[in-house]
């Protein structure tokens, strides 16, 4: 026993003991005024304490976020500050709004009126303490239409049924059928209208999901002939003969790996395996320009929330923030040490999450190209990203069939949902935040069920 | 252990022989076994990180399953030239061969002759890429619609049924926060029943039916009325769908008691009006329930097996019984029985062993008739073999001589003479298969008289066809003989006095098994003053409801009770609702189905009280009606799935 050397070891070395300063605080007083000196003198002896500043964890979170590939995220990676706060909403007038739900029904008209005034108030006076600055990144201009958009969007939100335990939502759920295992990419517009579906054999096709089928813009002799003055100059340009469900779009050469829609659904982005991001109108059904730049794989793509600026990641280990009229990228934001597997834009468009195979999950700053966070914890690629519809957390989905919540005020794991027992391959949030849902692929369980499960919340009474 | 193989797995190189071969292959004789070891490790660690890259196209392409394809894409990234041409139909395409102490795979490539190509009809096209839409959840709760999952699997109904104290909680618990409708409530209420009453636990797994009112949405009370018209109406095409729906449909949980009533209840009607068909139709209802594969039929045998049983013993189940092929139902029936025992019996509910008592007793009975009897010995006969030797074979000597008898003797009734003869064809049908297994080859026509009496000479040569078609027979007879484990035939035959108070229960309930039959056709003959023969359609109404109540009292109080006729309850309040129905035949259906949709409740309690149901059924009602109308419109069309189903615009879009 004397001469061992392991024994030695264990007798003068000291265990080390990473704890952070409020935890070390309160153990100090706890035995102080306990008295406990024989406590403190065995930790004063054999222990070497660590302390750090911020938040203490817990032990769940500890165990959840070691073991990435790389390590543990640096706590100096995790220190700047992140915006993650909605960026103020412009302010729209809806007068049209109130004559609208006084001529639909009168009976309910003072009850509506309180909470609409709420949600627009809280949302357009008050400025976020932890929102970007408005004019932090250049976004385009509001468009009418996008205004009119705002202005529905905002009619729903009043009459939406909070979810929550008591009040689950009805799920529409969309099956593609005779798919035959090449459906590998699936984007629904915000407005349940489109779902656009990437294939294995190169092609994207986007659905009509409600009874208004897809029409593309007259021909250009056509097109001169129409009276440019008439107020319904917009339904003239469209050619009734071209009316459709479905409209496939050619142009890829290999799997379409990623889709999404722009905001304004005007735009389609998709990106392939042949290394090109392609930008497609919905108007004409062309392509309109193929964005190359990744040469690799490009996994995964999409839209800001404010449309024009969009992003993607793929097989060279990068995820490239673009702008639509810009042939090449704005940003390269480069540090993943695999492939950048899944990109998301944060709800104020001033942030970009990707999640890689080397199993961690990267913050972004879109003005300056800075990685301000990095998640890890995952035990292996992530495969799925989605904001919370606040902007203050963040899930991630990967193969070791675990969804992980992050909060990026403070870069900690803040909660882990478990019950996956494959790759979790798409995460949506509920347009109120309030659920979560989660889809995988799986053969095994049911064939019918395409690998993208997507859901979409009606939670609004009609 | 797991993970040392990961670590072999990740250390594997391939074997320097390999590379030997394939240096040979091109050409290269001499190869230093230092060079093979540098190109083994180089080709592994590039095949292994091709395989990482392919896996990576396989996880983005959201599949589990790697195809060449991705193997293609990966070689592309390394920027080498893909296998062309390495679309194998195989899952393995390389053959083996070995020879001169070398073993070598190789792959097979066949003279391709292109005229046949040519010549081959083109295959159908693949249908193309569609989109679907069903409704995963409303307000929170599924729709029980084929496209979702069952509600309720079959392991969960089967733990409800057999461990009903252990399944309770946990079902509460689930349905609780999902609202599921009734879906709860049944295993809860088989708990609080056990709590009253913990003795009866024992060897009474039959009690533990539902007893909760249950509540069916406004799609499964039409789907219910729908199916029940179809299954007994007219129109052929309509019946086989209803029938697929049945035995396919995974959300039929809920309607289970409903379907279970309709068809016992349909059976005493019936049997009464000796109406075959509808007998079999109900019969073919009762084959598309066992047949769905998510339904647990456990709780609801102990009214399905009464009304089989009726259709394999009854007296006389058609108008004509010289004409018509009743035997064919009572041979369907006894199949029915044979699956339901294969199922269903176990050591607590020695289901097999009571029926086999039951069709013994009726055959042993000198006066039985010959459609009783043919009943008993098609139903002994299906239970398999073993019972055939230890049952059927000692008794055929018997039988032989009261088969003769009629058939040799002078012509009494010409309908015993066709039972005999059917009796005598079944006898020989069932006993050569096993007669050829028992006895050896030499097939002697005075052996055979000796040991079986008249039957002896034709069942010799029909042992000697049994033979000759040894092999066909064979296969058909393993398909049929059902493997019997616990309830040995000896043990039903001897009245062993079972412990406890069980043996009240286990005698009783084959008498109460055959009962009705015989009171029901009693009342054919004798008319007592309850189920007289119906003058109008309210009379059949409240017979059967009252026989019902009869029966289910019969199963708790102990059997002279069940002797006499109970008062009849409260006169259903909704009697007036049943529309006129024309036709002798719909007689006993239509207000069955009426009743079946107005009371929105457990039809086995019979104690419940009618009024409080109906008001729980209009209350129930108007919550529907208050639902946007868009909202419920799809889930129902999704529903009518038989016909929607074969008729929709992509015929083959389920793949199976």
């Amino acid at each position: 026993m004397k001469g061992n050397e392991t024994m030695l070891d264990f007798r003068t070395s000291k265990f080390v003991l990473r704890i952070s300063r409020d935890s070390y605080q309160l153990l100090k007083r706890h035995l102080q005024e306990k008295q406990n000196n024989q406590i403190w003198n065995i930790v004063q002896e054999h222990l070497y304490i660590d302390i750090f500043d911020g938040m203490p964890r817990s032990k769940q979170q500890i165990d959840a976020m070691v073991g990435s590939l790389a390590g543990e995220a640096k706590r100096e990676a995790n220190k700047s500050k992140v915006f993650f706060g909605l960026l103020k909403e412009p302010e729209i007038e809806v007068p049209l709004d109130d004559e609208d739900e006084e001529g639909e029904n009168e009976e309910g008209k003072p009850k509506k009126k309180k909470p609409k005034k709420d949600s627009i108030g809280s949302k357009s006076k008050k400025q976020d303490p932890n929102a970007p600055p408005q004019n932090r990144i250049p976004l385009p201009e509001l468009k009418d239409s996008d205004k009119l958009d705002k202005i529905m969007n905002m009619k729903e939100t009043t009459k939406r049924v909070r979810l929550g335990p008591d009040c689950l939502p009805s799920i529409c759920f969309y099956t593609f059928l005779n798919a035959y295992q090449g459906l590998t990419a699936v984007d629904v517009t915000d407005d349940s209208s489109l779902i656009a579906g990437g294939f294995a054999d190169s092609t994207v096709r986007v659905w009509s999901v409600t009874p208004k089928k897809l029409r593309s813009v007259k021909q250009a002799a056509d097109l001169s002939l129409i009276d440019k003055e008439s107020d319904d100059v917009l339904e003239r340009i469209m050619d009734e003969k071209t009316a459709s469900e479905l409209k496939i779009l050619y142009g890829h050469s290999g799997p379409v790996y990623g889709a999404s829609f722009s905001p304004d659904r005007n735009y389609l982005l998709s990106s392939s395996e042949d290394g090109t991001v392609r930008l497609w109108s919905l108007q004409t059904f062309t392509c309109l320009v193929g964005y190359k730049g990744h040469n690799y794989p490009v996994w995964d793509t999409q839209f800001s929330p404010y449309g024009y600026y969009f992003v993607s990641g793929g097989h060279d280990r990068v995820a490239r923030l673009w702008a639509t009229d810009h042939y090449q990228p704005l940003r390269i934001f480069a540090g993943h040490l695999a492939d950048v597997n899944c990109t998301r834009f944060h709800p104020n468009s001033n942030y970009v999450a990707t999640g890689s195979a080397d199993r961690t999950v990267r913050l972004w700053d879109v003005l300056n190209g800075n990685c301000v966070r990095i998640f890890t914890g995952h035990k292996g690629p992530i495969h799925s990203l989605t904001f919370s519809p606040n902007g203050r957390f963040l899930a991630t989905g990967a193969t070791d069939g675990r969804v992980l919540l992050w909060d990026i005020g403070h870069g900690l794991m803040v909660g882990e949902l478990k019950g996956h027992t494959d790759t979790v391959c798409s995460l949506r949030f509920s347009r109120d935040g309030e659920i979560l849902a989660s889809g995988f692929a799986s053969l095994s369980h049911d064939s019918r069920v395409s690998p993208d499960i997507y859901v979409d919340f009606s939670g609004e009474t009609a | 252990m797991a993970e040392e193989k990961k670590l072999k797995l990740s250390n594997t190189v391939l074997p320097s022989e390999s590379m030997k071969v394939v240096a040979e292959s091109m050409g290269i004789a001499q190869i230093q076994e230092e060079t093979c070891q540098l190109l083994t490790d180089e080709v592994s660690y590039r095949i292994k990180e091709i395989a990482q890259d392919a896996l990576k196209f396989m996880h983005m392409g959201k599949r589990q399953k790697l195809t060449t394809s991705d193997i293609d894409y990966a070689l592309k990234l390394k920027n080498v030239e893909p296998l062309y041409g390495f679309h194998a139909q195989e899952f393995i395409p390389f053959r083996f061969a070995s020879g001169g102490g070398r073993e070598l795979y190789f792959y097979e490539e066949k003279e391709v002759d292109l005229s046949d190509i040519i010549n081959t009809p083109l295959p159908r096209v693949p249908l193309d890429v569609c989109l679907k839409a069903h409704w995963l959840s409303i307000e929170g709760c599924q729709p029980a619609i084929p496209e979702n999952p069952p509600p309720a699997p079959k392991e969960q109904q089967k733990a409800e049924a057999t461990e009903p104290l252990k399944s309770a909680k946990p079902g509460q618990e689930e349905d609780g926060p999902l609202k599921g409708k009734g879906q709860g409530a049944a295993p809860a209420d088989g708990k609080g029943k056990e709590k009253k009453a913990p003795p009866l636990l024992e060897g009474a797994p039959l009690r533990l039916k539902p007893r909760s009112i249950h509540e069916l949405s406004v799609e499964q009370q039409l789907y219910y009325k729908e199916i029940t018209e179809a299954c007994v109406g007219s129109c052929e095409a309509k019946r086989a769908e209803a029938l697929q729906s049945i035995a396919t449909d995974p959300g039929l949980y809920q309607m289970l008691p409903r379907f279970s009533t309709f068809i016992s209840e349909g059976v005493r009607v019936n049997v009464v009006q000796n109406n075959l068909a509808l007998l079999i139709y109900l019969m073919r209802m009762v084959k598309a329930l066992m047949d769905n594969p998510t339904l647990y039929l456990e709780k609801y045998v102990h009214e399905l097996i009464p009304a089989v049983m009726t259709c394999i013993v009854s007296r006389q189940l058609c108008l004509r019984p010289d004409v018509d092929n009743h035997w064919a139902l009572r041979d369907f029936a006894a199949r029915l029985v044979a699956q339901i025992c294969k199922h269903f019996s176990t050591t607590t509910n020695n289901i097999q062993s009571r029926i086999t008592k039951t069709f013994t007793k009726s055959w042993v009975d000198e006066k039985t008739p010959w459609t009783t009897r043919y009943g008993s010995i098609a139903g002994l006969a299906e239970l398999g073999h073993d019972v055939i030797k230890t049952l059927i074979l000692p008794r055929l000597q018997q039988e032989g001589e009261r088969i003769r008898s009629v058939l040799d003797g002078p012509v009494l009734s010409n309908i015993d003479r066709i039972g005999a003869d059917h009796v005598q064809s079944l006898l020989l049908k069932h006993c050569a298969p096993v007669l050829a297994k028992l006895r050896l080859p030499p097939d002697n026509q005075d052996a055979y008289r000796a040991e079986f009496g008249s039957l002896g000479p034709l069942l010799c040569s029909h042992v000697v066809k049994a033979r000759a078609q040894a092999a066909l027979q064979a296969q058909q007879v393993n398909r049929t003989t059902l493997t019997i484990t616990q309830p040995r035939p000896t043990l039903t035959l001897s009245q062993a006095p079972q412990p406890g108070p069980r043996t009240p229960g286990l005698l009783k309930v084959p008498g109460s098994i055959a009962l009705p039959v015989q009171t029901l056709v009693s009342a054919r003959a004798a008319a007592p003053p309850q189920p007289s023969p119906p003058p109008t359609k309210f009379i059949v109404m409240s017979s059967s409801s009252a026989s019902s109540t009869q029966q289910g009292r019969a199963k708790e109080a102990p059997l002279p009770i069940l002797l006499q006729p109970l008062p009849h309850p409260l006169p259903p309040p909704h009697l007036e609702a049943v529309p006129s129905v024309g036709g002798n035949r719909k007689l006993g259906i239509a207000p069955l189905q009426l009743q079946g949709l107005q009371k929105l409740t457990a039809p086995s309690p019979p104690d419940l009280a009618p009024l409080s149901l109906r008001l729980n059924a209009v209350a129930h009602l108007p919550v529907f009606s208050l639902h946007p109308g868009v909202r419920r419109q799809e889930p129902r069309c999704g529903r009518w799935s038989p016909r929607s189903r074969s008729h929709s615009n992509h015929p083959g879009e389920w793949p199976t």
